[in-house]
């Protein structure tokens, strides 16, 4: 499980070290599947049945770190929903999805 | 608390209540008025001082600030710390007096001047109070920035400015080596009492680390009191107006240096390198300032220079007088401590007559509008007074009877002849250089003291217009010059009563270990018989005459100096190559390209975290908590890779996106073999919108290309992301296998007793985390909100483009 989170951060920071707006984009989505998985791994996986009150096991998982990625599943999309949206005014204004053609002033 | 304290805060609260009094009578009365109490004041409350401390008593007081660091506001109020401040607050007075008239209050903002006065008094003050090594650098840099916005007080011309800077720069530089150097001091004595320090001179004198303390140290005085090389911000700083040259450079601020290192001659004196470095430094200062002080012909330059050179006198007076304590036998050492006494009696002599010279030449420029000796000339029938004045002053600074400043360079004779017939510190060979250094000065003093006298009072009138009419400067302005040219004479006259009540104590605190053995006593008179100094003196004189006859003969020789070597053309250079340095590598590192700054991030991470791993003796792995792996979990596992390396490998932009929303399906199946149902359930709705979005912009955003990267880019790219990969996995691995503390999670499996719910995971977000879970929303709608109005601007651009059309 832990190589799985180490080979998607190498391929999500892979993508956003490239120039395309778009693999930016998927990458910043995978790295963030990454970080779901190593959350839930750090809290342990697989001990004792689903957080729900009212069923016959009384050992829970971990509940916390689900919490917890319930909130980042959800900014996580409202990033990327923004990210593109974004990405997509730019390509429409500047007529680039170059990130390296997208720079400020030579002196700033 | 004390009631001492007050002293040193009294001008900080009184600065607060400058502005309104400035706003309420500034169109009736002069804002200086007011501010005249504030130094009245606290002279009149230090005199209460003088006959307990003047009996050889210290007064120490502690208030606690930071007492976990050892950080008190403790003062010590001693002779040394006393004189000090009784120079802060008397010239204060005059020159607050003077500045009254010297400056407009139809013109000037009196309430900012005034304000930074009253600042640099309070810091000025704290600093010669302060024990605590960390508050006196505080109070230190306190003075620095005071004098600062004072030199750059007529802000608008470029001189000003620049002479702020650079006196800004070099002070601040050798406040923060003074600042390192305590540090050192107080990691060998493990104290931050400068009390407690001398106490345990010889444990820090046997210290490896003796010579960078004392040198860092001596570092940051020679920058404040403009020790050579060090001095030329001094000159710079005569921008500023005339009253903050008279107070902060010529009489209390540039002698905290010397102040600092009287204090510190207990703790450094008595070896070799504090000797020769303080007092080479003096003397090669004091020689400087006196030859460039001739060549000047701004009369404010001019004392400027001479200040520089008076200072290094008294400088090498301090250094001179340490011999004394290499000698365990008081009587011995006595002989040579008194230096130390010349060195504070010149002190006071300095201030008044400098002091005096200073207001005349202000006035100088208010009557006459120049204070260029080429224009000036023949003042002495038109400014009587000040003529009197001046000379009194040039003629103390020549070292002339019947003025002050004859005995204390007398006494300066006296200690540098002692020293040249000592016997230890490699005496023998450099001793005679020293007395032939220290006369030669003496005569070139000689000589522009003539300059200032002569070329200004005497002869024929000059090229310069007398504003009489235009602006005549009160009668009133001539009193404080008047009450400091009186003091020369008077401490002429009975210098002993001086002696008693200041200089011995001060002397006394400075050498503590010897008030305690031998007795300290001096006796100073102006006649005792036809001595080496007295014939010295003569020869001063006769000598300083004759080449200021023959000036206009060897003046050539300053034009054969090449510019280019001066101090101040090297600190340009200094600072233009640093300016260019640090641009340059800005540039290297800033490129504005994203990419790079995310490598830097990245590149961080890696090493924070894997150098983090391997310094504290890598990961540990534990097995046991590993789950076993099914085969449905594998096959999960295989498809999750796949779909990620066809994101990575994918040529169609269909492609890839169409990949990443199969991950984040599998990720969803994931929570629902990790018994995550709630997660599961957000992850299925979440991924399905984002995938829709991304097909929605889809069609808008432009194909794939094959990037166009040069292969060593991809190495490093492929490099730092395989970094990133193995560090996280790493991480994953360790935080699996280690566990520090129980899960909280305990807690919340009360959730049905706690909240009502069934739902655990439900009840942390809307119920125990209810404000976070609402912050969220937050973020979530405002991430809507940014989608809609970028959609919508486009829609009005649209709109916008159609109507020009």
């Amino acid at each position: 499980m832990s190589i799985v989170v180490g080979i998607l951060f190498a391929i999500g920071t892979y993508l956003i070290l490239s120039k395309t707006f778009l693999r930016i984009i998927l990458g910043t989505s995978i790295i963030g599947h990454g970080v779901n998985l190593l959350i839930l791994t750090m809290g342990g996986l697989k001990k004792g049945g689903p957080p729900l009150r009212g069923l016959q096991e009384f050992i829970f998982t971990d509940s916390l770190p689900q919490a917890l990625l319930l909130t980042a599943i959800v900014i996580n999309f409202a990033t990327t929903a923004l990210f593109l949206v974004l990405s997509y005014r730019a390509y429409k204004v500047l007529g680039t999805d170059d990130v390296e053609k997208l720079r400020g002033c030579a002196d700033e | 608390m004390h009631c001492f304290y007050l002293v040193i805060a009294f001008p900080f609260i009184y600065a607060l209540a400058v502005p309104f009094l400035y706003n309420k009578f500034n169109s009736k009365v002069h804002t200086g008025w007011f501010i005249l109490v504030v130094p009245l004041l606290v002279f009149l409350h230090l005199l209460s001082y003088i006959p307990a401390v003047s009996s050889g008593r210290t007064i120490y007081l502690t208030l606690p600030w930071i007492p976990s660091y050892d950080i008190n506001l403790t003062a010590n109020i001693d002779g040394l710390s006393l004189i000090f401040s009784l120079i802060i607050t008397g010239m204060g007075f005059l020159v607050i007096f003077y500045s009254i008239y010297y400056l407009s209050k139809q013109k000037e903002e009196l309430q900012k001047f005034y304000i930074y006065l009253l600042l640099f008094m309070g810091s000025m003050l704290g600093l010669v109070f302060a024990d605590n090594i960390f508050v006196l650098y505080v109070f230190w840099e306190m003075t620095s920035i005071s004098s600062f916005l004072l030199i750059a007080y007529w802000f608008e011309r470029e001189k000003s400015r620049s002479g702020a800077r650079k006196s800004l720069m070099i002070t601040i530089f050798g406040g923060l080596s003074m600042l390192s150097g305590f540090i050192l001091l107080s990691l060998i004595t493990d104290t931050h009492s400068i009390r407690e320090m001398i106490s345990k001179a010889g444990m820090i004198q046997s210290h490896s680390l003796f010579v960078p303390a004392m040198l860092l140290v001596l570092l940051g005085a020679f920058t404040k009191s403009a020790q050579f090389p060090f001095s030329i911000w001094l000159p710079d700083a005569m921008e500023a107006p005339t009253p903050v040259s008279t107070y902060l450079h010529s009489a209390t601020m540039v002698k905290a240096g010397i102040y600092l290192v009287a204090r510190c001659t207990t703790i450094f004196g008595g070896v070799p390198e504090w000797f020769w470095f303080v007092s080479s430094a003096g003397l090669v200062t004091l020689l400087y300032g006196s030859i460039n002080a001739v060549r000047q012909t701004d009369l404010k330059a001019l004392l400027a220079y001479s200040t520089v050179s008076q200072l290094g006198l008294i400088m090498s007076l301090l250094g001179l007088g340490s011999a004394a304590l290499y000698f365990d036998v008081a009587e011995e050492g006595a002989v040579y401590a008194v230096a130390i006494f010349a060195a504070i009696f010149h002190l006071v002599n300095h201030s008044t007559f400098k002091g005096c010279l200073f207001m005349v030449v202000g006035i100088i420029d208010l009557e006459t509008g120049t204070r260029d000796i080429k224009k000036l000339g023949g003042l002495l029938h038109w400014m009587p007074v000040s003529f009197l004045l001046a000379l009194t002053g040039s003629l103390a600074m020549a070292g002339l009877p019947p003025f002050n400043g004859f005995l204390s360079k007398e006494l300066f004779f006296t200690a540098v002849l002692n020293a040249s017939k000592m016997s230890i510190f490699h005496m023998e060979t450099w001793g005679n250089i020293l007395a032939i250094t220290a006369w030669v000065a003496s005569v070139i003093t000689f000589v522009y003291c003539l300059i200032i006298l002569l070329k200004t009072f005497g002869g024929k009138p000059g090229d310069y217009k007398l504003k009489k009419k235009a602006r005549k400067a009160p009668v009133a302005i001539l009193i404080p010059p008047l009450i400091l040219a009186s003091l020369v004479i008077v401490i002429f006259l009975y210098p002993n009563v001086l002696a008693k009540y200041l200089l011995q104590p001060a002397w006394q605190a400075v050498l503590p270990t010897f008030a305690e053995t031998a007795s300290l006593q001096i006796k100073i008179s102006a006649w005792h018989g036809l001595n080496t100094e007295l014939l010295m003196t003569i020869g001063v004189v006769i000598t300083g005459a004759f080449l200021y006859k023959t000036l206009r003969k060897w003046y050539v020789i300053f034009r054969y100096y090449p510019a280019a070597l001066t101090l101040n053309n090297l600190y340009e250079l200094l600072l233009e190559k640093m300016e260019k340095f640090s641009l340059a590598l800005t540039r290297r590192y800033m490129t504005g390209s994203v990419r790079d700054y995310l490598v830097y991030i990245l590149g961080f991470i890696i090493l924070t975290v894997g150098g983090f791993f391997l310094i504290y003796g890598g990961p540990t792995f534990d097995s046991f908590r590993d789950a076993s792996v099914n085969y449905y979990e594998l096959g999960l596992l295989i498809g999750m890779l796949t779909s990620a390396l066809t994101v990575l490998l994918a040529r169609s932009r269909l492609t890839s996106v169409i990949a990443v929303g199969a991950l984040g399906f599998l990720v969803a199946f994931f929570f629902v073999l990790f018994r995550a149902p709630d997660l599961a359930l957000t992850q299925l709705v979440v991924e399905t919108i984002t995938t829709v979005l991304f097909l929605l912009c889809f069609c808008h955003l432009p194909k794939l290309k094959q990037e166009k990267t040069p292969i060593r880019v991809k190495a490093v790219n492929g490099l730092i992301s395989a970094g990133v990969g193995l560090v996280m996995t790493i991480l994953a691995l360790s935080a699996n296998g280690n566990r520090l503390f129980e899960s909280i999670s305990r807690f919340y499996e009360n959730a049905y007793e706690l909240a009502g719910a069934k739902n655990i995971v439900n009840a942390i977000l809307v119920d125990f985390r209810g404000f976070d879970t609402m912050l969220e929303i937050l973020v979530l709608s405002m991430a809507g909100l940014g989608v809609h109005t970028l959609i919508k601007l486009r829609l009005a651009e649209r709109r916008g483009n159609e109507g020009t059309e």
